[in-house]
């Protein structure tokens, strides 16, 4: 529904969060998109915008101190069982009814898969307009409004979005994009519970059961100070073997191109890159890596690129800070064993 | 069982360039297809029509040459396809597109199901599934990986997520967004092709949809694309290793060091 520009400038107000909780503990995504809420809540002066971070789920005790330090000025929880599981209907129901209640100006979700779910049924349940997977996010000085920067065409376009008469203006960000602020111990908040409606656990969804995944299936990508990536360049599955190697003797994860996926050479948890991870270690080495702009969108924020390559133009070479010319079955093994005698 | 496929005409992405003086898309001479993400949705229908009988609705909303994409649904195994094409219909974000692609749901009426793809390879915002879901009040089951069971009224899906999966029950009608790891999507065989070419391929625009003016194209879209650029090129020092592998080796050991530990 459009609004008028009085409701907007009058009636809507905070920057929302929308919390995640996996294994226990706040998402990571969590706290940085509290950081870039707390950017936007300050930069947006016609307003005297909060950071509020909504948390759902079931025994979600003592989750609010940490949200606090993290700059959110007010944490609403709503604990319940049904909530335990994620059922979007239940879920989108709840941010729905809590949007209409508290009317905030901005709400951003970690482009996570459940975020990815649960925000477009909300933003239509609310007729507002949501931007997927943000690369920036500001605030027009002139307007106020929320500017949000996405790629889009595989990365070959940057396009600026904006949500000029439907509130809340809401964006997904994934993990790694903003960088989570440095917690200040001495903060509180508001702490706010909500309650599901009765109505609202009566779906035609259930989830019987969930299961995670081994320790030793999950590639910590986003957890790594150093990603050695493999691309096509190391030719087939055992060529992995070698990025490996290096990757173990820095202490770091493998990460890949979606080439060496679709060519079934190592699983889909590795891919970096626009339809992957975004990822942003201190230290990322791409080794038989070409360089298409898919895969650079989700590593070029990385600290220090070193580039791996026959190629001396290979696009990869121009964005690295080392660029080593040589074959990598070559040079590769020679680092690792370097290193290992370190 | 009824089912309906959204299946959408892509760019092959990686050509896609703006003309530098109108900031436009340059569209002519980009290469077309299926968007990828739509062949496991596509394949899913007809496994689930082969399994419980019933018929498949390719549905798409696009230009006129869209008509190509849904003859190769057709040529795969889909039973019939219906083009949404309208000049109001265009400049649709991901609101509005849902709401139209529901509308013509309704229109045919005792939909069982509607299968999308994860998310096109254009727009890539994965938004359109569940916007239909919403607009329909129905539910929906994202990143499906498995269909455990499949009855005539109710399914048993495997979800995935980025720290495990989970198993849940839907009842129909309800939307699904699936992933490539749900099966492997045949290729047409040469009678398919021949007789999807003589496939009627039905066209409605937005008055046969009957849509709400207000709700669609442009107008109706909430979001609005201000400016779109290049990507930045990181402007920086590059430091080139053509050594030999040793020297080089030798060389990035001393740079590693002033960067992390080792
Ligand atoms: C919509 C869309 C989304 C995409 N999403 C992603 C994504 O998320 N992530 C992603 O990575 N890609 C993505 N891609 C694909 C992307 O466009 C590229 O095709 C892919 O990144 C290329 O992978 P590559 O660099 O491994 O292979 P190639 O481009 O084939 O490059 C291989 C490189 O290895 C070098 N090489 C070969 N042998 C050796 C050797 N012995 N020693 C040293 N160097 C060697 C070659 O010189 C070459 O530069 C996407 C594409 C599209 C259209
Ligand atoms: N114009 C369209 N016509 C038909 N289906 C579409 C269209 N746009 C999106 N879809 C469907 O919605 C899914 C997600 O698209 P998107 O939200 O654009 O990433 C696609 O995989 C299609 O199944």
């Amino acid at each position: 529904m459009k609004l008028t520009e009085s409701d907007i400038a009058d009636n809507y107000n905070d920057v929302w969060v929308l919390g995640e909780i996996v294994e226990g503990q706040v998402h990571k995504v969590t706290l940085e998109l509290l950081g870039i809420a707390k950017e936007l809540a300050d930069k947006h002066t016609s307003k005297k915008c909060k950071v509020v971070c909504l948390l759902m789920g079931s025994k979600l005790v003592g989750y609010e101190l940490e949200l606090f330090h993290k700059f959110a000025d007010r944490v609403i929880i709503v604990d319940d069982e049904s909530l335990k599981y994620f059922n979007d209907a239940i879920y989108a129901s709840v941010v729905s009814r809590l949007i209409k209640k508290y009317k905030p100006e901005i709400l951003i979700s970690g482009a996570t898969s459940k975020g990815r779910s649960l925000m477009p049924l909300v933003a239509v349940k609310i007729e507002t307009g949501l931007t997927a997977d943000c690369t920036g996010l500001d605030i027009d000085k002139e307007t106020g409004l929320l500017l949000q920067t996405r790629p889009a065409y595989g990365g070959n376009i940057i396009a600026t979005i904006k949500c000029e008469n439907h509130r809340p203006q809401m964006s997904t960000v994934r993990q790694g994009v903003f960088k989570s602020m440095e917690a200040d111990k001495t903060r509180t908040g508001e702490l706010i519970s909500e309650t599901v409606l009765e109505e609202e656990k009566n779906t035609r969804f259930t989830v019987l059961s969930e299961e995670a995944y081994s320790e030793d299936s999950k590639i910590n990508l986003h957890d790594a100070n150093v990603i050695v990536t493999g691309g096509r360049g190391v030719k087939n599955p055992e060529g992995f073997k070698i990025i490996h190697e290096l990757a173990g003797a820095v202490k770091g994860a493998v990460g890949a191109t979606r080439a060496t996926i679709d060519s079934g050479w190592i699983s889909y948890a590795h891919q970096v890159g626009q339809t992957g991870l975004t990822v942003q270690p201190e230290v990322y080495i791409a080794c038989g890596v070409s360089g298409q702009i898919q895969h650079l969108v989700g590593m070029q924020s990385s600290d220090f690129i070193i580039a791996i390559n026959k190629d001396p133009d290979a696009p990869i070479m121009q964005l690295a800070d080392v660029a080593i010319v040589g074959d990598l079955f070559e040079v590769v093994p020679v680092i690792t064993k370097l290193l290992s005698n370190y | 069982m009824k089912i309906v496929v959204c299946v959408k005409q892509v760019p092959g992405t990686t050509e896609v360039s703006i003309d530098p003086e109108t900031k436009r898309l340059i569209r002519e001479g980009v290469s077309i297809e299926m968007n990828p993400f739509d062949t496991y949705a596509l394949e899913q229908g007809i496994l689930l029509r082969e399994k419980h009988g019933g018929e498949v609705i390719v549905l798409s909303m696009g230009p006129k040459r869209a008509e190509l994409t849904i003859r190769e649904a057709i040529a795969c195994g889909a039973d019939r396809g219906i083009l949404l094409n309208g000049r109001p219909l265009g400049g649709s974000d991901t609101y509005a597109t849902s709401y139209i692609l529901s509308q013509a749901i309704i229109k045919i009426g005792n939909v069982d199901l509607v299968i999308c793809g994860k998310q096109a390879v254009d727009g890539d915002t994965a938004q359109v599934g569940p916007g239909i879901a919403a607009h329909l009040n129905w539910p929906q089951v994202t990143y499906v990986s498995r269909f455990v069971e499949s009855g005539s009224s109710e399914l048993k899906l495997e979800r995935m997520h980025e720290s495990g999966s989970d198993i849940s029950i839907v009842k129909l009608p309800a939307v699904l967004t699936v992933l490539k790891d749900v099966n492997i999507p045949r290729i047409p065989t040469l009678k398919g092709r021949l007789s999807s070419r003589k496939s009627e391929i039905t066209i409605w625009d937005e008055t046969d949809l009957k849509t709400d003016p207000n709700k669609i194209g442009l107008g109706g879209s909430p979001t609005r694309v201000v400016s779109t650029r290049k990507p930045d090129a990181r402007d920086k020092h590059t430091i080139i290793l053509n050594g030999s592998a040793s020297d080089s080796a030798r060389e990035l050991m001393k740079i590693l060091k002033t960067r992390i530990e080792l």
